[in-house]
């Protein structure tokens, strides 16, 4: 086997599907791998369930229309609490939903990543997460017969998470302080894809002193391709910040005019050269400071 | 003088007095600076976030600051947030949702119509029924009203409460403790016949009627006297965590602790 991953973000959506469960890494405004995202906005896939900690790539994804069903937990831009495409796409009635808690999300992540059909949890008692989900409790087969709700494995077709850097091999590193679920994403999934600040020829050449930002070891990455500024505008550190000037263009417009296909060419670009271009370029993402909760 | 989003603050500090070592959330300004008090006063035992990924044992101010001003004591990255702070019951949080009823049950999720097209989308579930099925939980609303405190049920149950229709049996529901809701009319707490809701300490100047008038559910008077003002030296340390004044823009027109008398000229 040739052990060579490389491929182009175009290369990468070229292996997803219409119709297929898709899981997205990060959290809200942060780490995602917009770059990606972007790709498959410029792509002629649809009808996508989409499984994410939700940021603005679930709200293009809504406004695109290229979303049927979605699973998640919550949408948000963090300083913009509601995120207001996928407000939008929901009070229009316009997306199925599997409304979960973010603990429950990755306990499902973390079933389809060990094979089961479920893992049993508390949460999800005493609210309206159970009958609107449809999800099933189970009994414990010994002396306490604790009731506990099943939370169903999902089990993703493809996952898309973008991280630091990545060789050829699929040798990754997650910097930055919270890798989130990354790595269970990417186990969740028949393949993941990684985009990457900076692709390096032989990891233990170029970063050995760093394995401990390998969240996720090499069999679970499919693809790598390189996407400097990937992550824009979400945030990426160390490297950059959230670009809270992008995220009130990107608010605003759903106000004004609300219609994407007006604004749509302004929030993805023909290509991404073009998009980082439009956004002032590679050194003006590196430069959008780091985020302060 | 004190103002009332200062009262609000000590008011939150001793809802999380504790003995414990717990992670203190506090969402927003008033509740993040309550816990931040309460950890440099008499709870060291609480464990706080930069609100990133990091432990620290000196509370981050609010607002603008250096990135790397924090100083990291320990990581408690989100990717282990469930492991180690909520699924433990290691954890107390304070939140304002949207709305509240009688039972605690509280929503973020979405208001009215249905489940497939709502009239009004919000966050979503976020943490809430993990964190109120595992860990103590407390509320600030900062404006009591009915439209928070609803008549009935909230339209969606994101987090539970004390509700016995809403209870399966066999299932465990001995994590699930709601302290005290703190507004900008009074304290709260569940210590009523099974969980009910009673006024236990009034803001000065307001009167239960008015508290009760501002909730659709009936509450209990069990009102033991003022709610405390905060001291001088809870001041401070409240200015020290909030340099750039952020709690004065929490209430409506940012008013004093105590009321002017009513007649009197403003």
């Amino acid at each position: 086997m040739t052990l060579d991953k490389r491929m182009s973000a175009a290369d990468i959506v070229g292996q997803l599907r219409s119709g297929m469960t898709l899981g997205i890494g990060g959290w809200g405004p942060r780490r995602k791998p917009m770059s990606l995202v972007r790709e498959i906005m410029r792509s002629d896939l649809t009808d996508l369930t989409i499984v994410s900690y939700g940021g603005p790539d679930v709200g293009m994804l809504c406004a695109a229309g290229k979303v049927k069903k979605l699973v998640f937990a919550f949408v948000s831009l963090d300083a913009i609490p509601l995120e207001p495409w996928f407000r939008k796409a929901r009070e229009a009635g316009q997306v199925e939903v599997l409304e979960l808690d973010e603990g429950m999300f990755q306990w499902g992540l973390k079933a389809a990543a060990f094979g089961l059909p479920f893992l049993p949890t508390r949460v999800g008692l005493g609210t309206d997460l159970i009958e609107l989900g449809n999800l099933k409790t189970v009994q414990s087969p010994y002396d306490d017969g604790e009731t506990l709700v099943a939370m169903p494995a999902l089990k993703l077709d493809a996952a898309l998470i973008h991280v630091n850097r990545c060789d050829h091999r699929g040798n990754i590193q997650a910097l930055g302080p919270d890798s989130y679920y990354d790595e269970w994403f990417a186990k969740a999934a028949d393949q993941c894809f990684a985009s990457c600040e900076e692709l390096v020829p032989a990891m233990e050449d170029a970063y050995p002193d760093d394995t401990k930002a390998n969240i996720v070891e090499r069999c679970f990455i499919t693809g790598v391709t390189e996407a400097k500024g990937g992550a824009h505008p979400t945030s990426m550190p160390p490297l950059y910040g959230p670009d809270m000037k992008a995220f009130k263009a990107y608010a605003g417009a759903a106000k004004d005019p609300g219609d994407w296909a007006q604004v749509a060419d302004q929030f993805v670009g023909a290509d991404e050269a073009a998009y980082v271009a439009s956004v002032g370029g590679e050194e003006a993402v590196m430069n959008v400071p780091l985020a302060i909760y | 003088m004190a103002t009332l989003a200062e009262l609000c603050i000590a008011a939150v500090a001793e809802a999380f007095r504790t003995d414990r070592e717990i992670v203190g959330t506090g969402i927003g300004p008033v509740p993040r600076l309550g816990v931040g008090l309460a950890k440099m006063t008499h709870s060291p035992g609480l464990m706080m976030t930069d609100g990133e990924a990091y432990l620290v044992e000196q509370p981050v101010p609010l607002g603008p600051r250096g990135y790397d001003d924090r100083k990291r004591a320990g990581h408690l990255p989100f990717s282990r947030f469930f492991d180690s702070a909520v699924w433990s019951g290691r954890r107390h949080a304070m939140v304002t949702p949207t709305q509240v009823d009688r039972f605690g049950q509280t929503n973020l999720s979405a208001l009215g119509g249905t489940h497939d097209q709502p009239k009004v989308q919000m966050l979503g579930a976020r943490g809430f029924p993990g964190n109120g099925i595992y860990h103590p939980n407390s509320m600030f609303i900062p404006f009591h009203s009915t439209r928070v405190f609803v008549e009935g049920e909230v339209d969606r149950i994101s987090s539970p409460g004390y509700n016995p229709a809403r209870r399966i049996a066999g299932g465990n529901y001995s994590g699930l403790e709601l302290k005290r809701i703190i507004t900008n009319l009074c304290v709260m707490d569940f210590g009523g016949p099974d969980n009910s809701v009673r006024v236990v300490t009034l803001h000065p100047g307001v009167g239960f009627d008015e508290v009760q008038q501002n909730t659709g559910f009936e509450l209990i008077n069990a009102v033991e006297g003022e709610t405390a003002l905060p001291s001088e030296e809870q001041l401070s340390i409240i200015a020290q965590l909030d340099p750039h004044g952020i709690r004065n823009k929490v209430l409506k027109d940012n008013p004093p602790a105590i009321r002017a008398d009513e007649g009197e000229a403003a």
